[in-house]
């Protein structure tokens, strides 16, 4: 386990746009399997994500977390079973992979920028040659974005020449300029200094606020409790136990959720 | 008892490094004489190099016949480099057997050729889509028509005729050019997890690098002949062109390869999360990185390719260096101790002056398009 901190942001965060749809489905995965060569790597996941849900997926390492979210934009493949994505669903077909990744974010934990482009080509580039909006609209949109993740003035910088925390701000605006319906988070904050984990879990907060659907596979515990309005618990594949962040982390059911809680807050 | 608090009162101000590490007599102390065995070495290499440059000197310059020079000079004993032989016949070194009466036409090429070439070279000149556009498609139509006549009535010139550094040129531009994109698309394929594409591009790549360049030439000059149906003739210029485009093609493959497995797979996730298709991944994120990685290996190809060249003489063309022997071993009027010598020093010198540009213009592509932050 890396970096198990509880990092609170000390704000009181607005719920009055955090509103999660009774009717409409985000993301449904039904009875899926998904295996490493013989290994048997997610089994049985049923998961059903409404709009404007915010999740937390936590678990031990190893436990399928990141492999979860990544067969939902399809950068793994399962094998078993059905993954759904606003009504489309994932198969080996090319235009409904593009289909669904155009509508859903990710953001990983090495930030991935591209290091030969600048930040401001790093955000506009999929805008226009995969949405093909014109250039001045998508560096205009690339600059909004980049002052709602407060780092504006390096928008003609590198990628290298920005610090980790700025990195992983410019790539959460990068997924945010293709205005994705989605958002996938593969542990934002492991890769980066504590004092680093703030600004970016800040970025997270304020797009929850605004009713973005999201999943974030996290350590950060704090982050859980003051955004999130389901954790669930993975293990050796398996989704363990899920449920509100109030009674997840205060009454725990299952002994393995008991046991990894004991472990990572003291 | 020891005192284990500590409150720094005021931060250190920035100063000049010591004398000791700046200077001309630092630089000679650490670079010349940082130890008894670099002491040593600095002076057999001081050694080395008066004992051999003064008489390279003497031979090139001092002693020379320069290129007004008779060849009753360069027969005196003690004379040096015989220049002016080279002058004499400078233009079957460039021409080969090219009609005198026409070597406007090479000469508008060699112009052209520079003109475009030139000002694409230097990253401050505007208009580059256009230039690439006119130098990779437009000049080399111009280049073959001018060249080969045929055509707007200008004498036909069948290529058996050309030769020299012209010869040297096309063969290593188209080569080294070609062979470039071509490179591209086999590493791709090879990489493919289409597996009938990949198996081919494998074989292709494995086959070539199996086989050296002569066998090459020979294949596509003898044997391919006999397997073409009676009557049809591939020109000989061409042949040579095909076998080296496509034998440097492989070469480029497994260089392009190795860049594309530096770049980390977390780039390819990226580009893919965002919707990018395949080719627009590799256009936009992959190749730009990977090829900048491997500038050095696609460079030192271009160079190892422009002096292979010189083998075509195999299947019967004079490209530079077989014109250069054949002047050495044919113009007995220029019969002299040093005339074959001047002559392959001649050789030696465009080739190293090619290969030597090739070489600093990639180091200075390197340093600009490095952006200078790995992540």
């Amino acid at each position: 386990m890396s970096q198990v901190s509880e990092t609170i942001v000390e704000r009181e965060i607005d719920t009055s746009h955090m509103q999660v749809s009774k009717t409409e489905v985000a993301i449904d995965v039904i009875n899926m399997h998904k295996w490493y060569g013989d290994f048997h790597v997610l089994r049985d996941i049923n998961l059903r994500v409404m709009k404007g849900e915010r999740i937390v997926i936590a678990g031990p390492s190893g436990s399928g977390k990141s492999t979860l979210i990544r067969c939902i934009n399809r950068l793994e493949e399962h094998q078993e079973g059905q993954i759904i994505v606003n009504g489309t669903e994932l198969t080996a077909d090319l235009k409904r992979i593009d289909e669904v990744r155009r509508e859903v974010g990710m953001v990983f934990q090495h930030f991935n920028l591209f290091p030969h482009l600048t930040i401001l080509q790093n955000l506009t580039l999929a805008p226009i040659w995969v949405r093909g909006i014109p250039k001045a609209e998508a560096e205009a949109t690339a600059m909004h974005y980049l002052e709602r993740v407060k780092i504006p003035e390096q928008a003609n910088k590198f990628p290298g020449q920005l610090s980790g925390g700025q990195q992983q701000r410019v790539a959460i605006a990068r997924s945010l300029c293709m205005q994705p319906r989605i958002m996938l988070f593969d542990e934002p904050t492991s890769a980066l200094d504590p004092e680093m984990v703030k600004e970016v879990l800040e970025v997270m907060i304020s797009l929850a606020e605004e009713g973005m659907t999201m999943i974030c596979v996290t350590h950060e515990m704090g982050f859980a409790r003051q955004v999130a309005n389901r954790v669930i618990f993975m293990d050796q594949g398996q989704i363990i136990e899920q449920n509100e962040p109030e009674e997840f982390f205060s009454n725990p059911q299952h002994e393995r959720t008991k046991l990894f809680l004991s472990q990572i807050l003291h | 008892m020891t005192d284990i608090t500590y409150v720094r009162p005021s931060l250190v101000e920035a100063r000049p490094a010591p004398r000791s590490t700046t200077g001309v007599l630092a630089w000679l102390q650490k670079n010349l004489f940082a130890t008894p065995t670099d002491a040593v070495l600095t002076l057999f290499g001081a050694l080395f190099l008066l004992w051999a440059v003064p008489p390279l000197v003497n031979f090139v310059f001092i002693n020379a016949v320069g290129i007004n020079g008779t060849v009753e000079e360069c027969r005196v004993e003690t004379a040096g480099a015989c220049w002016a032989y080279v002058w004499s016949e400078m233009e079957f070194f460039i021409y080969g057997f090219y009609d005198m009466s026409e070597l406007w036409r090479p000469n508008i090429v060699f112009a052209l050729g520079a003109a475009l070439l030139i000002p694409l070279l230097i990253p401050k000149v505007p208009f580059k889509r256009t230039n690439a556009l006119l130098l990779l498609i437009v000049f080399p139509v111009i280049s073959y028509y001018l060249l080969a006549g045929g055509v707007f009535g200008l004498k036909p010139m069948p290529t058996e005729k050309w030769g020299g550094l012209l010869v040297t040129l096309i063969i290593s531009a188209v080569g080294i050019i070609v062979s470039f994109p071509l490179g591209i698309i086999l590493a791709l394929g090879r990489q493919s997890k289409m597996p009938v594409i990949k198996m081919l591009c494998i074989g292709f790549i494995e086959l070539v690098r199996a086989v050296p360049l002569i066998t090459i030439l020979f294949m596509a000059s003898i044997m391919l002949p006999l397997f073409m149906p009676q009557g049809t003739t591939v020109d000989k210029l061409l042949r040579a062109l095909v076998g080296v485009t496509l034998f440097s093609a492989a070469y480029v493959a497994e260089i392009v390869r190795g860049g594309l497995q530096a770049i980390p797979r977390g780039q390819y996730e990226a580009a893919a999360s965002l919707g990018l298709s395949y080719w627009k991944q590799m256009y936009f994120i992959i190749l730009p990185q990977a090829l900048k990685h491997v500038i050095p290996g696609i460079v030192n190809n271009a160079i190892a390719l422009f002096k292979d060249t010189s083998l075509v003489y195999i299947v019967g063309m004079k490209d530079l260096l077989e014109a250069v022997k054949t002047k050495n071993d044919t113009a007995l009027e220029w019969q002299s101790g040093n005339t074959a010598t001047t002559g392959y020093l001649f050789a030696a010198a465009v080739f190293w002056m090619f290969c030597f540009s090739m070489s600093r213009y990639s180091m200075f592509m390197e340093r600009r398009l490095n952006t200078g932050y790995k992540r």
